[in-house]
């Protein structure tokens, strides 16, 4: 069931023209390095047994890493049938992480998958009840047509890529 | 032409030269997105109808959830201000800004904003205010105001903003491609919004329960402006107001459909200000994100101007339904062709921007584009949230002739004995009183068809009632359908049909177009059905569509007491001209009794989609004429009501291949076609329709068109002639083709 899930998001990602990569946790380490652009930067992941300490990914941002970082990785919560990541504003900066550096990437558990927006607003209305009540709900990169022609990276990122962590 | 007139001619003459081949192909761009996208989820109605249903309960609710907002705004830290007109929201975020010392903003896309016009008030303080969404930041540089709802700088195209760029930048290498263009501009704005002491942004949504504001982006743009600065500043009409994020769905999945084409936008943020995440001061570039949001603040305007009595009026509260996704616009043939600058009023563009003129500006700001609404009805199904957008305009041009006068009313006063008071435009009163005006050009052809073409009449009609002299007018016959069938001797089988049906015989098929009335009475009585002819009493139609309500609800009366007694008899109705089958199942409701008007709706038909039911019914369909090359132009409002399947199904059937046009509509939409001011407006939109007819492969066939105006379109913009479906597949005996 949890394979069908992670293969359906993958290809609504597809769809989106995000990439995945799918990993256990315990390889967490190699398969980031292998998606992430220098130099980069990051928040904690709060995931069990996933963590970007042993990472080159810099941790806390600054206002310049935000500006200069070619990748950001902060951890978010997927919608299956549209490929979209929920991110959640915190204190750490999840929000501007994951909006100024050229690429982003988002870990996603694949316990945190949500079938589609109505299962997502339910369980958005649970986190904004206990508080944690800002989210932003981005499908692939940022974009605009207003020069006439669809250009992607506007004021957000050009690239997205996600790493669904399988076993978690 | 009278001067008022003529200006609006030169403007739209202008606006199709230099803005409307833009504005066409970007709205056809974004329309075939949204086709393409809706055609892949079955549940797009059922959507539309969550929306309503939250829509109307916001709206009922509005108080309460303005107190709602308020308490949970001030729970999350910020405030709320309610702000009675522009005046007062400008004074309250200028305040702000002053408070702050603040001398740059940046400013997210916002139509709210663009009404209380508040760059100028921030700019009278000293606030130097950039436009971040990349279309709106094109109009500042142009100092043009947007012309769409959702893409601003819709009417430039890519070597527009080019020269602007290069020409207002001087660039080291000058800029080219989209790709240039929007490179440049991210990075321009990108340092912006980066020194911004203040960011401001609109709301697409605000939900009362927890203060949140929705944004929707496919930039990110919103979402620099809201988070970067620490002081934020959202400027939303109070109407944007819905309980909580449990009634968010249907909206996330169905505006970016509506206004782009896409599944979902790109970014739907759903921020409860003041957010957590870190303020980020790029003046001190090394400074670790603090993880403390303490020094933030977050300022939620809610806009009243005017909003508060369209609540209270029972014809304009639909437009409160709104969602700004400009699907209105984009599937108006009229708007294809001129775009916002034309159609549109101080700041809001297209269908339903009517509505919005009308409660926030005034009928003046409304009565400059209202009559740019032809009424085709194509928005009515591209609306997200089910708003009957025509019936506002509609109302709004009834209200805007009450306060209009004439001196010409004499002229017609005898001609028109309609219910609206003086003061109507002799024009409208003219085309809104079209059945009394052919009765009397029949009843005097071939003198009044001579009358009429002759060049001293043709200048007078000009001059008076706007009556273009380039249009040919419809020709009167002598003999009218009525009396045509009156004279009949009854067939042997009368009384004997399986079915019995009435046709309902319009002022166009009674007076102008006879032929396709006699083609549809063979017609049903070849496939075995009783029928009979109502009297020709105009539905209303006509003057619907000049805004002379009171008219139409008199002809309404008029059309039901002459039907009742044939529904009493429980006869079928039958009708030719697809607006008229609209008027009844549309419009008839507002006009009549609720009764009266269902059992109309429920029994009347499109005269193709009876002849589809006999013949699923077991009619004989080897009586019909089958087969051949057909090139067809259904009718705006059939194809709203879901009525154009049935005159393929039939085509289908009888083994006729068929090629269909796609265009939302003719462009000539009843009188609109005739009217000096919009003559070359009605041609240009007319010639999208006659580009798809003169394709190679298509430009052979027969050509065939289901409404009377459509038919006098096709026919003043191609060689060939064109006949109605049901004068195609009646019976071959005693079918006569038409020659020109």
């Amino acid at each position: 069931m949890r394979t069908d899930t992670t293969d359906r998001f993958a290809d609504s990602l597809e769809a989106a023209d995000v990439s995945c990569t799918r990993v256990e946790a315990a390889e967490f380490a190699d398969a980031l390095a292998g998606v992430v652009e220098q130099p980069a930067v990051g928040v904690p992941l709060g995931i069990d047994g996933v963590s970007l300490d042993d990472t080159d990914v810099e941790i806390p941002p600054t206002p310049r890493l935000l500006r200069e970082a070619e990748t950001g990785v902060t951890r978010v919560h997927g919608i299956v049938s549209y490929g979209t990541f929920v991110i959640q504003g915190d204190e750490a900066g999840a929000e501007p992480v994951s909006l100024y550096p050229t690429t982003h990437v988002g870990v996603v558990r694949a316990s945190d998958l949500h079938e589609d927006v109505e299962e997502t607003a339910s369980w958005l209305g649970e986190e904004f009840d206990a508080g944690r009540d800002s989210a932003v709900l981005a499908t692939g990169a940022s974009a605009t047509a207003d020069m006439g022609e669809l250009v992607a990276g506007v004021h957000g990122p050009q690239r997205v890529h996600a790493v669904v962590v399988t076993d978690r | 032409m009278s001067a008022d007139r003529e200006r609006k001619a030169a403007k739209l003459r202008h606006l199709l030269e230099t803005e409307g081949d833009a504005v066409f192909e970007n709205t056809t761009h974004v329309n075939e997105g949204r086709y393409e996208t809706n055609s892949h989820r079955d549940d797009i109605d059922e959507l539309r109808g969550q929306a309503r249903a939250i829509k109307e309960d916001a709206i009922e609710r509005l108080p309460e959830l303005i107190e709602a907002a308020r308490t949970s705004v001030e729970a999350n830290g910020g405030e709320v201000y309610v702000a009675d007109d522009a005046a007062d929201a400008n004074r309250y975020i200028t305040e702000i800004a002053e408070s702050k010392g603040a001398e740059t903003l940046a400013k997210s896309k916002s139509m709210t904003t663009e009404e209380i016009e508040v760059n100028d008030a921030l700019a009278d303080v000293g606030v130097d205010v950039t436009e971040t969404d990349l279309g709106e930041f094109v109009l500042q540089v142009a100092d043009e105001a947007p012309s769409h709802l959702v893409g601003p700088a819709f009417h430039k195209s890519t070597e527009d903003i080019a020269e602007l760029f290069n020409a207002h930048f001087d660039p080291a290498e000058p800029l080219e491609t989209a790709e240039d263009l929007t490179q440049f501009a991210r990075d321009h704005v990108g340092e912006k919004i980066m020194d911004a002491d203040v960011g401001m942004t609109g709301a697409n949504f605000v939900f009362a329960e927890s203060g949140t504001i929705a944004l929707v982006t496919n930039e990110g743009n919103a979402r620099k402006c809201a988070v970067t600065p620490d002081t934020h500043v959202a400027v939303a009409g109070v109407e944007k107001l819905i309980p909580s994020v449990d009634e968010f769905p249907p909206f996330a999945e169905l505006i970016a459909r509506a206004a782009g084409g896409q599944d979902i936008a790109t970014y739907l943020s759903l921020l409860s200000p003041p957010v957590d995440s870190p303020v980020v001061d790029f003046d001190a570039p090394d400074e670790p994100l603090d993880g403390s949001a303490d020094d933030r603040e977050f300022h939620l305007v809610l806009l009243d101007n005017g909003r508060t009595e369209m609540r209270d009026d029972d014809e304009l509260r639909e437009t409160l339904y709104c969602i700004r996704c400009g699907a209105c616009a984009n599937s108006c043939a009229n708007f294809q062709h001129v775009g916002g600058h034309a159609f549109g009023g101080e700041t809001y563009t297209g269908g339903i921007a009517t509505g919005w003129e009308a409660g926030v500006h005034g009928l003046d700001s409304a009565a400059e584009f209202n009559d740019l609404c032809t009424g085709c009805s194509r928005c009515v199904d591209a609306c997200p949230v089910e708003i009957d957008i025509p019936w506002i305009n509609t109302v709004v041009r009834d209200r805007v002739n009450r306060g209009t006068d004439t001196e010409f009313d004499w002229l017609v006063e005898g001609l028109t004995p309609d219910a609206d008071p003086g003061g109507v435009d002799v024009q409208k009163r003219l085309f809104g009183n079209f059945g009394a005006l052919a009765k009397l050009g029949s009843a005097t052809a071939p003198v009044s068809n001579w009358l009429a073409d002759w060049g001293p009449s043709r200048a007078l009609m000009e001059r008076v009632a706007g009556v273009d002299r380039r249009r040919d007018l419809p020709a009167f016959q002598r003999e009218t359908l009525v009396d045509w069938f009156e004279s009949r001797e009854p067939l042997a089988t009368a009384g004997d049909g399986d079915r019995e049906a009435v046709l309902y015989p319009d002022a166009y098929t009674n007076y102008v177009l006879v032929d396709r009335g006699k083609a549809a009475v063979r017609t049903l009585e070849a496939l075995g059905v009783d029928v009979t002819v109502a009297p020709c009493h105009e539905s209303g139609r006509a003057p619907l569509s000049q805004g002379m309500i009171a008219t139409a609800t008199e002809n309404a009366a008029r059309v039901a007491d002459s039907l009742d007694p044939y529904l009493d008899d429980g006869r079928d109705v039958v009708v030719v001209e697809p607006s008229d089958l609209a008027a009844f199942r549309r419009e008839y409701e507002r006009l009549l009794d609720a009764d009266r008007a269902q059992r109309l709706a429920a029994n009347s038909y499109e005269v193709m989609e009876y002849v589809y039911g006999l013949l699923e019914n077991g009619a004989d369909a080897d009586t019909l004429t089958a087969g051949g090359d057909v090139a067809y132009h259904s009718h705006c409002q059939q194809r709203t009501l879901d009525v154009d399947q049935y005159t393929e199904a039939v085509f289908d059937r009888l083994g006729y291949d068929v090629v269909t046009s796609d265009v939302e509509c003719c462009g000539m939409a009843g009188s609109f076609g005739y009217k000096s001011e919009y003559y070359e407006l009605s041609v240009d939109v007319g010639e999208t329709l006659a580009d798809q007819f003169e394709a190679a492969d298509v430009d052979e066939r027969e050509l065939v068109a289901s409404g009377a105006s459509c038919h006098e379109q096709l026919e003043s913009l191609l060689p060939q002639a064109s006949t109605h479906p049901v004068e195609l597949v009646a019976p071959a005996v005693e079918r006569v083709p038409r020659s020109r």
